[in-house]
């Protein structure tokens, strides 16, 4: 058990160093996110005032963490990828650890990622007055339905990393999944707003369920019973996932 | 004797259509430099691969110091070191966050890790660049800090694949003192190589692999007398109109000498195969002096491992070499 410990906290120290030293590539997530909040926030502020009754950038903020989330953990399984290509994961096959270390120490590193960018855009949130109707609690609620979401999305991403072809194809992964599920999810405007096939389509996007929850944390207040509701279908979400990880990267990993 | 380090009996993995190793069988006992030479795509990667528990063979016996590889592969790992061919240094890391990372993959205690780093760092030459990111380093110094690398856990056993590709002169020296060193520790060096050189240097024992198979094994120089070639050149001090024919009598009386196996003309020079130099070069001497034949030089050469190989393969190591990556 310990030597597993230290194995992953190796692993794990790598990961951190490197978020460390390119602070870039966190830059590069939160390009979009941080785009939607102030411009996308702004133009829709007027227009939107009806349908989302208030400030707009409170209503839009959910939808923004989501996508923050999302789209970290999405991209999370590249740097595998690379260690794929370019022969070090080789390498670090040879070593007598557990195949797992690899995948719990990367998994770490991306959520811990997560939790960084989210408060990033929840800091900047505050600084265009948005109010979090549930408080300090609030934020550790929602930072924890942030991760409940990452957690599946970043196993996806693992899974990603051992069965494409190569980070041309993962890129092009990435790009057609981040923002085109967040449209397809209540990110942006009300569930019954959206066309009908669009609805549906949101209806089985777990993003759907994390900003419902997190938009009632942000506007409204404490709903246990949607919280909890909430939180049961991410957990389902995450352990299908999980399910189908250990059977596809137990394969990939031996 | 003593069990060998390596043992692979009968070692058969195809990729698909493609057989990588066609049923070899190498032994390497402990503390030797053993060479596997051959160009590439002969399967020397897919042996190593095997060795390091990567890859599991389709057919046949692996041990690593009496230990299977397919029944026990984490023990198997806890023994061995494995440099690959291309660098696996990360850019983003120093050199002592390397050591630590493979130290806490070995699962050193912090004592032991800090003295193995200074230790290794110090016998590959990268004492003083402790703190500085890998990025910043040229590609020897890559090269130089993945193969102290392999060793943070000081294993038995340690496969190198290509540890001299693309290094210039200088750092090339550096990696066979290196290798040099490790053997002076006890270490067991497996070595993969397609330079007839580095075989050469440093092997005790040396595998020539032809497209899957073990073609012959030996030490180099009993590979080398195998041959029972010397080559003695002899070049004739005399202008462009007649040294045709001064080099044909020249080569009539030297076939007729027991000692002459072969004779082969290149321009103004004779290349003579014999059994051995020593007896045969006053021979050639005195042939020459009776027919008052001026020479300009003479040169003599042993048979290198490119000419093992040639004898062995039945063709040239280069033709088969196809251009690297």
């Amino acid at each position: 058990m310990s030597e597993f410990v230290q194995e992953t906290k190796g692993q794990l120290l790598r990961w951190l160093i490197h978020l460390w030293r390119e602070p870039f590539s966190m830059a590069f997530n939160l390009v979009n996110p941080v785009i939607l909040l102030i411009f996308m926030g702004g133009a829709f502020q007027a227009l939107a005032r009806d349908s989302t009754g208030g400030d707009y950038r409170a209503y839009l903020l959910p939808g923004i963490l989501a996508l923050t989330a999302f789209g970290n953990s999405m991209a999370g399984g590249i740097p595998l990828l690379f260690d794929k290509e370019n022969g070090f994961l080789l390498r670090l096959m040879t070593a007598p650890i557990s195949r797992a270390s690899i995948l719990i120490s990367r998994f770490l590193a991306v959520n811990l990622n997560t939790i960084l960018q989210c408060l990033i855009i929840l800091a900047l949130g505050l600084l265009f007055g948005i109010h979090i109707a549930t408080g300090i609690g609030g934020v550790f609620t929602l930072l924890l339905i942030s991760l409940l979401l990452g957690f599946g999305v970043t196993v996806i991403s693992l899974i990603l990393a051992f069965v494409v072809h190569g980070h041309g194809d993962f890129f092009a992964i990435l790009g057609i999944t981040s923002l085109p599920l967040t449209f397809l999810s209540s990110a942006f405007v009300p569930l019954d707003s959206l066309p009908g096939w669009m609805r549906l389509l949101a209806q089985v996007n777990p993003m759907t369920y994390a900003v419902n929850g997190m938009r009632a944390l942000i506007l409204s207040g404490w709903d246990i019973g949607l919280l909890l509701r909430i939180v049961v279908v991410l957990l389902v979400f995450d352990g299908l996932v999980f399910w189908l990880g250990s059977r596809i990267l137990g394969r990939h990993l031996t | 004797m003593s069990i060998p380090i390596v043992r692979i009996h009968n070692l058969r993995k195809s990729y698909g259509p493609t057989t990588a190793l066609d049923g070899v069988s190498v032994e390497v006992q402990e503390g030797k430099i053993f060479g596997l030479l051959g160009p590439n795509g002969t399967g020397k990667t897919t042996m190593v691969k095997v060795l390091t528990t990567l890859v599991r063979p389709d057919e046949g016996e692996v041990k690593v110091s009496g230990i299977d590889v397919l029944r026990d592969p984490v023990s198997v790992r806890r023994l061995i070191g494995y440099v690959p061919q291309e660098l696996t240094v990360d850019p983003y890391l120093t050199a002592r966050e390397h050591m630590r990372y493979y130290a806490d993959l070995y699962h050193l205690s912090p004592a032991i890790q800090e003295a193995r780093t200074r230790e290794l760092l110090t016998l590959v030459g990268l004492a003083g660049q402790e703190d500085r990111r890998v990025r910043q380093f040229s590609g020897g110094m890559k090269k130089k800090l993945d193969l102290a690398c392999g060793l943070i856990h000081q294993p038995p056993l340690i496969l190198l694949d290509e540890p001299s590709l693309g290094l210039d002169v200088q750092v090339r020296r550096d990696v066979w003192n290196y290798i040099q060193k490790l053997k002076q520790q006890g270490t067991t060096v497996f070595l993969c190589t397609n330079y007839m050189d580095e075989a050469e240097r440093l092997c005790d024992e040396v595998a020539i692999i032809d497209r899957g198979r073990i073609a012959v094994m030996g030490t180099p120089a009993a590979l080398r007398s195998q041959l029972k070639r010397d080559l003695v050149s002899v070049e004739i001090a005399s202008s462009n109109e007649d040294h045709g024919t001064t080099l044909a009598a020249l080569e009539k009386a030297l076939s007729r000498l027991k000692i002459v196996k072969g004779t082969t003309k290149d321009g103004a020079r004779l290349k003579v195969y014999v059994e051995s130099n020593e007896v045969a070069l006053p021979q050639i001497l005195q042939s020459a002096a009776n027919l008052a034949i001026p020479l300009r030089a003479v040169t003599y050469s042993r048979p290198g491992l490119d000419e093992v190989f040639l004898h062995h393969t039945g063709h040239s190591f280069i033709e088969e070499d196809e251009t690297h990556e």
